[in-house]
């Protein structure tokens, strides 16, 4: 098992015939991955470099591939427009991998997702993977390990990207698989969030135990703590990053940055102590302190 | 992005909210003038980011409009320091010449994004003047808030309910602290702030309201869509290393260490400084190379780090994933050919052509280079090498 995406999982790419758009669709489809097509304005009727259906619209492509995820690469400043399209396409899960969006267009965004029920994963993030399975983003494949019988397995949701690579590769590293990993994206107001993707890894039944990544800013990580406490029954690591970041400094993530006192790493290292999290110390210390709990 | 104190009360007068009379000056004898004009008492203010001002002698309540000249020659001539600026303190080039009013009460209204929420909230609080954070952390009951609609923003109700928790009873009051929450509001979702603040806003003793100072800061984002903003930036309130690093793709920000460090994607970069720390050593700064980087990019990014001269050693983690682990081999060679290495550079590759990168960094033999095993060999590393 897994979440949100798998191998039957049929998704079209936005931006599709863009650099950035054609070369991970690339990648995506040599892991494996089931791309059924994808859309550009104006670009109707053509076939992409990958030799799939090219469409004017979400609407149009979903109409004609049963898609249920988009994988959208369109630039920052029409982002947000392109996620809701997708959404009143009829797509469940839109992952954004696009960084920069305005914190305002996310606001309208949510609220529109909300309403109508889709899920959405990001924005600047690098997407979601189920290993040998699904690749949605931009993230190494070789990196994963897929879940196989008497292998330990654990989710992994974080906040960071490369940071997540290392995470996942310190568990294969020690022959530890991954149900599933999502990268939720460094921006201030986002898509799901740990308490949600918790809630589905302590349901999974082949998620042994999860990995959650925080950085400094906001609230999320205490949040999660507190919801740990209560439904969470699974073993949980989490390491948190940005002990040494000055505050007010917004450290490469727009979501990073440590203000009016709040969103600091030892705060939030704290409450998910408090709440029977082991808290790597290093980031070179996660996969080991997974391996001592499984 | 900020902007100065006398842009935002701009950007609130065009939204309505009443400000005291002003100038924006750069001579004393402009000062002078300004005062001069305005007529009665009035406050200069240096004009600079850092906070601070009042205790560092850069904001100063004038009798005359002589008075006001010495103390713009004083602000002008000397560099400010304080707690935010660093002992090397920053020079002072504007100065805003405002007519002081007489205070009754103090105010602090502001807007910023609830995150958790996930929409704008606006906060009010009848203790102002004084940090908010403090008002939070000693008094948090002493603040009221009102979360915002996206689409539909400040209602009538919730402007009614902010009005009330402000303690303003008369009518006239009401309505002029009504049109200050609306105006603040507008402008916040106008140029997509990420805080719009006045604090203190007055009541004068005659029961006039007015913002008597305003701190904005907006979202580096949406700033590509406003042009009124574009125009406002100043460059010189920055710190020259991280636009240089901003022009070529590179996330720079400049710390107070001796361990220069170079990484791809903003949660690693920040845990290597944190791994950096654990073994005792301090980060020089957090560069974050970004997931597509070009070799030149990458050579640029070395120039950025070697140019601190505090810097004693450097750290380069890279896991390779769009990044790959030869280009950053490549940027390597050409940086120590270029550049030169005066200082070890441990560094630490994993992941994309991460095989190739080895190779080509052994062919190139470039002395001060020093290969590591992982991530916690690095950090040892490079804090033995600059202890």
């Amino acid at each position: 098992m897994s979440i949100l995406v798998d191998r039957e999982t049929k998704i079209i790419c936005q931006g599709i015939t863009g650099k950035a758009g054609a070369f991970h669709t690339a990648a995506c489809l040599e892991y494996g991955t089931k791309f059924v097509g994808g859309v550009t304005p104006g670009k109707s009727g053509t076939q992409s470099e990958h030799g799939l259906p090219v469409f004017n619209t979400c609407h149009d492509a979903v109409a004609a591939t049963g898609a249920d995820v988009s994988m959208t690469f369109v630039p920052a400043a029409f982002a947000a427009d392109a996620a809701m399209e997708a959404a009143d396409a009829g797509c469940s899960l839109v992952v954004l991998i696009t960084e920069g969006i305005p914190t305002l267009d996310m606001v309208r965004l949510r609220e529109y997702f909300d309403q109508k029920g889709t899920l959405l994963i990001g924005p600047n993030c690098p997407g979601i993977i189920t290993p040998g399975q699904c690749k949605v983003g931009i993230m190494p494949g070789y990196i994963h390990k897929p879940v196989e019988k008497g292998c330990r397995t654990v989710g992994i949701i974080s906040r960071s990207g490369t940071l997540t690579y290392e995470a996942v590769w310190q568990c294969t590293t020690r022959n530890i698989a991954q149900s599933t990993c999502v990268g939720i994206g460094g921006d201030p107001v986002k898509g799901l969030n740990f308490i949600e993707l918790l809630e589905m890894f302590e349901s999974d039944e082949d998620t042994d135990a999860m990995i959650m990544i925080g950085e400094i800013g906001g609230t999320d990580e205490e949040d999660a703590a507190k919801y740990i406490e209560r439904h969470v029954s699974k073993p949980v690591v989490a390491f948190i990053a940005g002990q040494t970041a000055p505050p007010g400094k917004r450290m490469g993530h727009a979501g990073a940055i440590i203000s009016g006192g709040e969103g600091t790493a030892q705060s939030k290292v704290a409450a998910l102590k408090d709440a029977g999290v082991t808290v790597a110390d290093s980031p070179a210390g996660i996969g080991e302190a997974m391996a001592s709990l499984l | 992005m900020k902007i100065h104190e006398y842009q935002a009360r701009e950007l609130l007068t065009d939204a309505g909210v009443p400000v005291p009379p002003s100038h924006v000056v750069q001579t004393p004898d402009a000062a002078m003038n300004a005062a001069r004009q305005i007529g009665g008492r009035t406050v200069v203010k240096a004009q600079v980011f850092a906070g601070g001002r009042g205790k560092a002698g850069f904001v100063k309540l004038c009798e005359s409009p002589e008075e006001v000249r010495s103390a713009a020659e004083f602000m002008l001539s000397n560099r400010m320091v304080s707690p935010q600026t660093g002992a090397e303190g920053i020079a002072v080039k504007r100065l805003l010449v405002a007519a002081a009013v007489d205070i009754e009460s103090e105010y602090y209204v502001a807007v910023v994004v609830d995150r958790a929420k996930r929409c704008p909230v606006v906060m009010v609080s009848r203790e102002g003047g004084v940090e908010i954070e403090v008002v939070a952390k000693e008094n948090p009951g002493a603040i009221e808030k009102c979360w915002l609609h996206p689409h539909m923003g400040l209602l009538g109700f919730q402007t009614a309910h902010l009005i009330t928790a402000l303690g303003f009873t008369d009518k006239d009051q009401a309505k002029a602290a009504g049109k200050v929450l609306r105006g603040l509001v507008d402008v916040f979702y106008k140029y997509d702030c990420g805080l719009a603040e006045i604090n203190p806003l007055i009541r004068t003793p005659e029961g006039e309201i007015l913002a008597i100072d305003a701190k904005m800061n907006f979202d580096d984002n949406a700033v590509f869509r406003h042009k009124q903003l574009q125009e406002m930036f100043d460059p010189t309130e920055e710190n020259p290393m991280e636009l240089r690093a901003k022009d070529h793709n590179l996330s720079y920000i400049a710390l107070d260490g001796n361990i220069g460090c170079l990484v791809n994607g903003a949660g690693l970069a920040m845990s290597t400084m944190d791994i950096i720390k654990l073994h005792g050593g301090e980060p020089a700064n957090f560069l974050d190379v970004g997931g597509s980087v070009t070799a030149e990019e990458a050579t640029e990014a070395f120039r950025i780090v070697l140019a601190d001269e505090k810097v004693k050693g450097v750290l380069v983690n890279i896991f390779g994933g769009i990044a790959k682990c030869d280009t950053i081999a490549e940027a390597l060679i050409t940086a120590a050919k270029e550049v030169g290495f005066n200082v070890p550079v441990v560094v630490r590759l994993e992941g994309t052509n991460v095989e190739r990168a080895r190779e080509l960094l052994k062919e190139a033999n470039i002395s001060q280079l020093i290969p590591a095993e992982d991530l916690t060999d690095a950090a040892a590393k490079v804090c033995a090498n600059v202890a």
